[in-house]
């Protein structure tokens, strides 16, 4: 398409980010039209104005194009919830692009391969029984978001890196403060100056004894003097892998829940091929749909609308990922030919590094789930459900589940 | 077939060794990108093709 087709930056809608979805399980009914119209300008909470791409092609084209920057000090990045602005000023690697992002994430590379994940496994198993034992031996009703959805990626991520298990009370109230669409300016400062407080003594403590962890590795051989990170780069990283680690994934494991619930046909599946359910779970649900902003670095062209230098972008995952043109009836929860096409971790050099760790958990947890409480449902309708409806990451709050006492 | 890896630009996301584990490996040490079989046999093409189209860093390339 030449430049003189290109739609004008003056095309803007009225829409503002983030759109609240209807269905719970399906993405805001504004992106179908978003994905008629391609790449439009939607306002954010703070008032500027950023292109919403939803198409899957645009949205592919767009996280893996030079021409869109993730640096989070870029004036004008976009951004969702404005009171977390602060962290932007000096961002986790995830919010730079390389080299800079390329020297963090390459020592984080090797903790989360394939093997290594397929090592953690057992592990995984073996907390994912005790923690049904824990909520068989409380009996109906319970919260699944507590007893297990949270928990189980937080033992699994504390386990990784290094960080004791015991504090996990501390840091997720600090991370449910910061995901939070409801909290302060002022709440979300202190909450990150606390957290990086706790992440900057364990640090020196994994510097002082060192252990088989993914902090300790950090701190003892890619940290300065001895590495080539500073000090405040790599606590960002560990801040960041905490509470990346364990939200995403317990959202998924209680919605996951939920749906197959609602879609008892499909539960087949966990024994038969649970990997291929996971990869349907994580298309249909999107639940990091807000995450990919980018900034353009220079005027360019996509999905034939001219974006130019200094606007903002989102790739809206929830609108790529029920793209009709790749995926068949996007709206139906049914496992797919080509099933790993899906962008729920992203794409591009940013995809998310723990994607095999979270394809992992849930693989492990979901099936051991529905073959111990057989009977397990809703104890509120689905309709009627806590939805996260004001954070940046979809999920539950709660989870109230029931089952049939054998005790 | 003609398989080859950019290992600078690999994010080692192993997208690859998911698809095509007979052809493509992470390294133990930097969990990087190895290519195990740089003319796999005709069977394995498919999936290292797949393997090529789903590298979220365009790390893969196949040539015929
Ligand atoms: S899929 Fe691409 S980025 Fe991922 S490990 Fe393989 S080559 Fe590297």
């Amino acid at each position: 398409m030449t430049d003189s087709m290109a739609r004008p930056a003056t095309d803007q809608s009225s829409l503002e980010l983030p759109l609240r979805r209807q269905c719970p399980m399906a993405p805001p009914p504004e992106y179908e039209d978003l994905r008629t119209n391609g790449p439009t300008r939607v306002r954010t909470p703070d008032g500027t104005w950023v292109w919403a791409v939803t198409r899957y092609q645009d949205v592919k084209t767009m996280l893996s194009s030079p021409d869109f920057s993730s640096d989070g000090r870029t004036p004008g990045f976009p951004a969702i919830k404005p009171e977390l602005r602060a962290l932007l000023a000096n961002p986790p690697f995830v919010r730079t692009d390389p080299p800079e992002h390329t020297s963090e994430r390459r020592p984080l590379i090797p903790e989360f391969t394939l093997r290594r994940v397929q090592e953690l496994r057992p592990g995984v198993e073996r907390a994912t029984s005790e923690l049904l034992d824990g909520m068989q031996r409380q009996g109906p009703p319970a919260d699944l978001v507590e007893m297990l959805a949270l928990p189980l990626p937080s033992l699994v991520i504390c386990q990784l890196l290094g960080v004791p298990y015991s504090d996990h009370e501390f840091f997720q109230a600090r991370a449910r403060v910061l995901i939070s669409q409801n909290s302060s300016p002022g709440e979300a400062t202190t909450a990150i100056s606390e957290l990086f407080g706790y992440m900057d003594q364990l640090l020196t403590s994994k510097q002082r004894n060192p252990a088989d962890d993914l902090m300790s590795r950090l701190a003892t051989e890619h940290m300065e003097p001895a590495g080539e990170l500073n000090r405040d780069r790599v606590l960002r990283m560990c801040a960041l892998l905490l509470n990346a680690g364990h939200e995403t994934t317990a959202n998924m494991i209680a919605l996951g829940t939920v749906v197959l619930l609602q879609n008892p046909d499909q539960q087949a599946l966990l024994r038969e091929s649970p990997d291929r359910l996971v990869a349907e779970l994580l298309r249909y649900l999107s639940i990091a749909d807000l995450v990919p902003a980018r900034i353009a670095v220079r005027d360019t062209e996509l999905g034939g609308a001219a974006i130019r230098a200094g606007e903002g972008a989102i790739a809206l995952l929830a609108g790529a990922n029920w793209d009709p043109e790749t995926f068949d009836e996007p709206d139906r929860f049914q496992v797919r030919p080509d099933d790993q096409r899906h962008l729920a971790f992203g794409y591009g050099v940013h995809q998310c590094l723990g994607a095999n760790l979270a394809r992992m958990e849930l693989e492990v947890v979901l099936p051991a789930l529905f073959e111990r409480l057989p009977t397990l449902r809703l104890d509120t309708p689905a309709a009627n459900l806590d939805y996260k409806h004001d954070g940046v990451v979809y999920g539950l709050h709660r989870l109230p589940v029931t089952w049939e006492d054998t005790r | 077939m003609k398989v080859t890896a950019d290992r600078e630009v690999c994010i080692g996301a192993g997208m690859c060794v998911l698809t095509a584990p007979a052809v493509l490996d992470q390294d133990e040490d930097d969990g990087r990108v190895r290519v195990l079989d740089a003319d796999p046999p005709a069977e394995a093409h498919p999936a290292v093709r797949e393997a090529e189209r789903l590298c979220p860093s365009r790390a893969i390339s196949v040539e015929s």
